[in-house]
């Protein structure tokens, strides 16, 4: 699993890269986690409000950061069956 | 209710005189501290209930279709919806551009979102009441737009940094969201808002509380009333610093007023506080070249003192 973390250097980006790594960690899976920070990069995305965050290649969340176990959850539905 | 309790603690926890100064200082604090951070989690959760509706993706779909004027009225209003915070500007300011959003109309939502935020909604309609709110939405509204007119009147798209027009933006569909979800959202914004001020909220009404019991009524008219012609200016460079700081502003900005501050003197003061930020404008160098920073500042600057004197004329 890739997940990326979109955003520039912000106090939410680095928010959401700590429930990231926890929420891999709860459940035990291997994920590579990447931060995004260019602006280019961020808009290829069609995403605006950082931080967003996105899972093989795809947007999940958007301008938030979830708690832990909503982290967990969505990381668990984008597990490969 | 809020003011027995207030009157209970003061009076008779504390046994203070309701004729001393402290007695009515203290007083004063505990019953409007108490009555700002119940406005500020309920107003807020509301505010944030509505934007869950709205997300800059959106409002550039919105945009992307608009000519002049009707662009501008409808960024302006948007910026007040949509949720939206300075660390994001850069890339909000790309996607605008991208989604072909005239210029003018870009830099509508961006006076607007953060100078009618929703802080300094609930402290002015707290500590001033719902009419100044009112005048001050308003008003934010009005220069939003003309700002963006003029801007984008003088065709200064060549301004705008070469890269920003080669960036192409992506498309993604996200699931909307679940009231769960919206009231989650709404939820910890409320707490992420209240971690961040409710510091600058207490020092603000503790200094307002002070100056409300100890300085003499009126002392502030000669300098600071309808009359004085340099207060605009010098509260508005003051007010340049003080970015972000809404929450701690309005509450002596409020005592200033009560002891002789004119209300144009008091409106151009708190959008020199939201709307002319020094860390914006660092950000916004990202895409902007600094001689239309400068035309921006300029531009907002003369706007705000516009509205500072009209207001003192008319009050007058």
């Amino acid at each position: 699993m890739k997940v990326k973390i979109l955003g520039s250097g912000c106090s939410n980006c680095a928010k959401l890269e700590k429930v990231v790594r926890q929420a891999i960690d709860d459940l035990g899976i291997v994920a590579d986690v990447e931060k995004v920070q260019d602006v280019a990069g961020i808009i290829s995305y069609g995403v605006m409000s950082t931080p967003a965050l996105v899972i093989d290649e795809q947007v999940k969340l958007v301008g938030k950061v979830p708690n832990r176990v909503r982290m967990v959850e969505i990381l668990k539905e984008a597990l490969p069956q | 209710m809020l003011q027995a309790f207030a009157d209970f603690v003061t009076f008779k926890l504390f046994k203070l005189l309701p004729s001393s100064r402290l007695g009515t200082a203290l007083d004063f604090f505990i019953n409007d501290t108490l009555k700002i951070f119940i406005m500020l989690a309920v107003i807020i959760f509301l505010v944030s209930l509505i934007r869950s509706f709205f997300s800059p993706e959106r409002t550039r779909k919105i945009l992307s279709q608009k000519k002049e004027f009707v662009g501008n009225v409808l960024a302006a209003l948007l910026g007040i919806v949509t949720p939206f915070c300075s660390c994001s500007a850069v890339p909000v300011f790309i996607g605008f551009v991208e989604a072909g959003v005239p210029l003018g109309v870009t830099f509508s939502f961006l006076i607007s979102s953060p100078m009618v935020n929703e802080v300094a909604l609930v402290m002015l309609w707290g500590m001033f009441g719902w009419r100044i709110a009112a005048i001050y939405i308003a008003t934010g509204v009005i220069v939003a737009i003309v700002g963006g007119v003029i801007i984008g009147r003088l065709k200064l798209e060549h301004l705008v940094e070469e890269y920003v027009y080669d960036i192409k933006m992506g498309e993604s569909e996200l699931a909307a969201m679940t009231w769960r979800e919206r009231v989650d959202y709404a939820w910890s914004y409320v707490v992420d808002i209240l971690k961040r001020v409710w510091l600058y909220v207490i020092i603000g009404i503790a200094i307002g509380g002070f100056m409300h019991g100890y300085a003499p009524a009126n002392f502030l008219v000669k300098y600071a009333g309808p009359g004085s012609w340099y207060a605009v200016p010098l509260v508005v460079a003051i007010g340049v610093p003080l970015y972000s700081n809404a929450a701690g502003i309005i509450p002596i900005v409020n005592v200033l007023f009560e002891k002789g501050m004119a209300l144009g003197t008091v409106l151009a003061f708190m959008m020199s506080v939201t709307a002319l930020s020094l860390p914006e404008m660092i950000i916004l160098r990202k895409v902007l070249k600094p001689k239309l920073i400068g035309i921006f500042v300029g531009i907002l600057t003369v706007t705000i003192l516009f509205v500072g004197y009209l207001f003192n004329w008319i009050m007058h």
